[in-house]
């Protein structure tokens, strides 16, 4: 019994849906992290990478490259749209304003009207064909008793291949001069700015760059589930994305992926631990649905508040570090 | 610090251009670098700037006095493009610059320092003073990536921000995070920082407030550095007047946000207006500005 729930939460760790949540969390790392910036609305960005892929190849019939091009642009997009009225206010605004973004893309993408473009409710399918098309496993069988099938396997491995060069690049990024203006901007705009930055600029190229991450696992995560809908894209994936970027320790290189597997591992783990207990029928006239949400969201929050308190710069931070900012 | 340290007021002042200027609020200078007109800010109620005329001469240090609340930080805000005035108009180098948003204005070669520090805590003290650096390729987007690109000039910008870690007596504290400084200390990074932008206009609010008597001396031999060896021009807010009297070539003494007068440092102390505004507001920390005899220096 507890092999199951290992090995379930090892392939939820490991599998494509947590290297899209990698690629959200690296992005939320680049605006929260190192810039400082508030985004409340991470799934948006998510929310358009995969319908900027999904609705030119499912419904325009065009091909996959095309649906790719798409959903980086439809990020960009969205963070000119979202950064241009707030990059230069408080950094409140950026935070409502994401937010509110994400989810009227949500209510936009379920609105009957738009349903010959977004499939509504039901949402699309049949986008991922040529991406399956070329992949290189063929078996229905791998990875031993974690069972991946040929599908999940190609999945995984462009999901996290993608995932880790990224963050490579992002490091690389963070260690450059433009890194350190971007540093500078979280510590103190006006400082940055009496240096002679150009402080909206440098926002607005760090809401781009980490919008486009988080538009770039909206694309993963469509194309290893194979379908788009609309309540994939609730506002709790971005906080279970701030989870685990804090988790692993913000600005950090790795943090966001080593946060990102121990969450996933955690929450798995646990969902299938409290399924197996509830199904074996201990606990009368509980549901094993109810019982599995509920857990979830109780300990996301659960987790999140002892982090703060016992651990605030996550598994990977330095402690001395954040120490410095309540001075 | 013992009397005979100290270094007679008056020594290497360039008072040499504006020998035959008048002593009055206002006045045209030969060659100023800053000219501001009819610059008006007020908060509420309260008028901070009320400034009709005001010229900087370049290549001089300029003090800048006046009680506490008398609207020097605010004019420096508006020069600098950190705050709007209500109305008026001010040129640099000859270009207008109202308007311009700060970090053009730092780019134009004006850069400003804080009254109350802005420490980048997270940074070590290096990276605080490499972020002066000006027009760094790796600053860019497009290049941050491709480290051959400037790999040299970064190098290059690390050696000039190790000399002023040096000459701030700061080198020891070199790879500490900026927020573990003391107090003085910040304000040494303040002005080491800015230094590094290599502007031809600094503006300093109160760059010694804090900083012990000693290294006071040293950091007055370095502002007058950047007038005799590197030309620049440099406004100062200071408290402190024997500090006011030993360095500045000329100073403009602000009141409820004007200028009530103007003059070398040893006329002013005299100025009945001076006088007036300080005795008005003679709480806090403020004192009429007379020279102290020299026993008394180092003191403050
Ligand atoms: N942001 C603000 N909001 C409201 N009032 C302000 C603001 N900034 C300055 N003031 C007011 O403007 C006046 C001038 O303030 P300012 O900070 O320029 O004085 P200062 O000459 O720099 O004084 P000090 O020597 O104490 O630093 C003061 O009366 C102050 O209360
Ligand atoms: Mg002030």
């Amino acid at each position: 019994m507890i092999e199951t729930v290992v090995f379930d939460a090892l392939r939820a760790a490991i599998g494509p849906t947590a290297a899209a949540y990698a690629l959200l969390a690296i992005g939320l790392n680049i605006h929260f992290g190192y810039t400082g910036l508030l985004n409340f609305g991470q799934v948006g960005f998510m929310l358009v990478g995969g319908y900027g892929l999904a609705i030119p190849v499912a419904v325009y019939g065009q091909p996959l490259w095309v649906g790719l091009l798409s959903g980086l642009a439809a990020a960009v997009v969205l963070a000119l749209l979202l950064g241009a009225p707030t990059l230069r206010l408080r950094a409140d605004y950026l935070a409502i304003t994401t937010i509110a973004a994400a989810e009227i893309l949500r209510f936009l993408s379920r609105n009957s009207t738009s349903e010959d473009v977004t499939g509504g409710v039901y949402g699309l399918r049949q986008f991922a064909g040529e991406f399956y098309a070329v992949s290189p496993f063929p078996g229905d069988r791998y990875l031993g008793a974690l069972a991946f099938s040929g599908n999940r396997m190609w999945a995984m491995t462009v999901g996290w291949g993608v995932a880790v060069l990224l963050s490579i690049a992002v490091h690389r990024l963070m260690r450059s001069p433009w890194g350190r203006v971007l540093r500078s901007i979280r510590e103190d705009e006006d400082a940055a700015r009496s240096l002679g930055k150009n402080v909206f600029l440098y926002k607005m190229q760090s809401l781009i760059l980490g919008g486009v991450l988080g538009g770039i696992g909206g694309m993963v995560f469509v194309l290893s589930l194979q379908t788009i809908q609309p309540d994939m894209f609730l506002p709790q994936v971005t906080f279970f994305a701030f989870t685990m970027v804090i988790l692993g320790g913000t600005a950090t290189a790795v943090g966001p992926l080593a946060g990102t597997v121990l969450f996933w591992f955690l929450i798995t783990g646990l969902q299938s631990g409290v399924r197996t207990v509830v199904e074996s029928g201990v606990i009368p006239g509980v549901s094993a649905g109810q019982a599995v949400g509920a857990t979830t969201l109780i300990v996301v929050g659960a987790l999140l508040m002892a982090l703060m308190v016992f651990r605030p710069q996550g598994i990977l931070g330095d402690r001395e570090e954040l120490r410095l900012d309540v001075r | 610090m013992s009397a005979d340290a100290h270094v007679p007021a008056g020594s290497g002042r360039t008072i040499g251009p504006l020998a035959g200027v008048a002593r009055e609020p206002g006045v045209a200078k030969p060659d100023p670098v800053l000219v501001v007109d009819g610059l008006r800010r007020s908060f509420g109620g309260v008028t901070a700037v009320d400034v009709a005329h005001l010229e900087i001469q370049r290549g001089l240090i300029t003090g800048l006095i006046g009680p506490n609340g008398a609207g020097k930080t605010t004019l420096f805000n508006l020069l600098t493009g950190f705050d709007t005035p209500d109305a008026g108009t001010w040129s640099f180098d000859g270009e207008p610059l109202g308007s311009t948003s700060a970090y053009a204005v730092a780019r134009r070669g004006m850069v400003r320092t804080f009254q109350l520090t802005k420490a980048l805590s997270r940074m070590t003290v290096l990276e605080n003073l490499m972020l002066g650096g000006a027009g760094q390729a790796g600053e860019r987007l497009s290049l941050a990536l491709l480290a051959p690109a400037w790999r040299r000039e970064e190098a290059a910008l690390r050696e000039r921000a190790e000399e002023l870690l040096v000459r701030f007596k700061l080198d020891h504290m070199r790879d500490q995070f900026a927020g573990t400084l003391s107090g003085g200390q910040r304000k040494l990074l303040e002005m080491a920082r800015a230094l590094m932008v290599e502007p031809s206009l600094v503006m300093l609010d109160e760059p010694m407030a804090g900083v012990n008597p000693a290294l006071t001396q040293s950091l007055l031999g370095h502002v007058k550095d950047l007038r005799d060896r590197e030309g620049r021009t440099v406004v100062f807010v200071e408290h402190d007047m024997d500090v006011v009297f030993d360095i500045s070539d000329w100073v403009v003494c602000l009141a409820e946000g004007r200028v009530i007068a103007e003059g070398p440092p040893e006329s002013i102390g005299s100025d009945e207006a001076v006088i007036d505004a300080y005795l008005g507001a003679s709480h806090g920390r403020d004192r009429p500005p007379r020279k102290r005899p020299p026993h008394e220096r180092g003191t403050a």
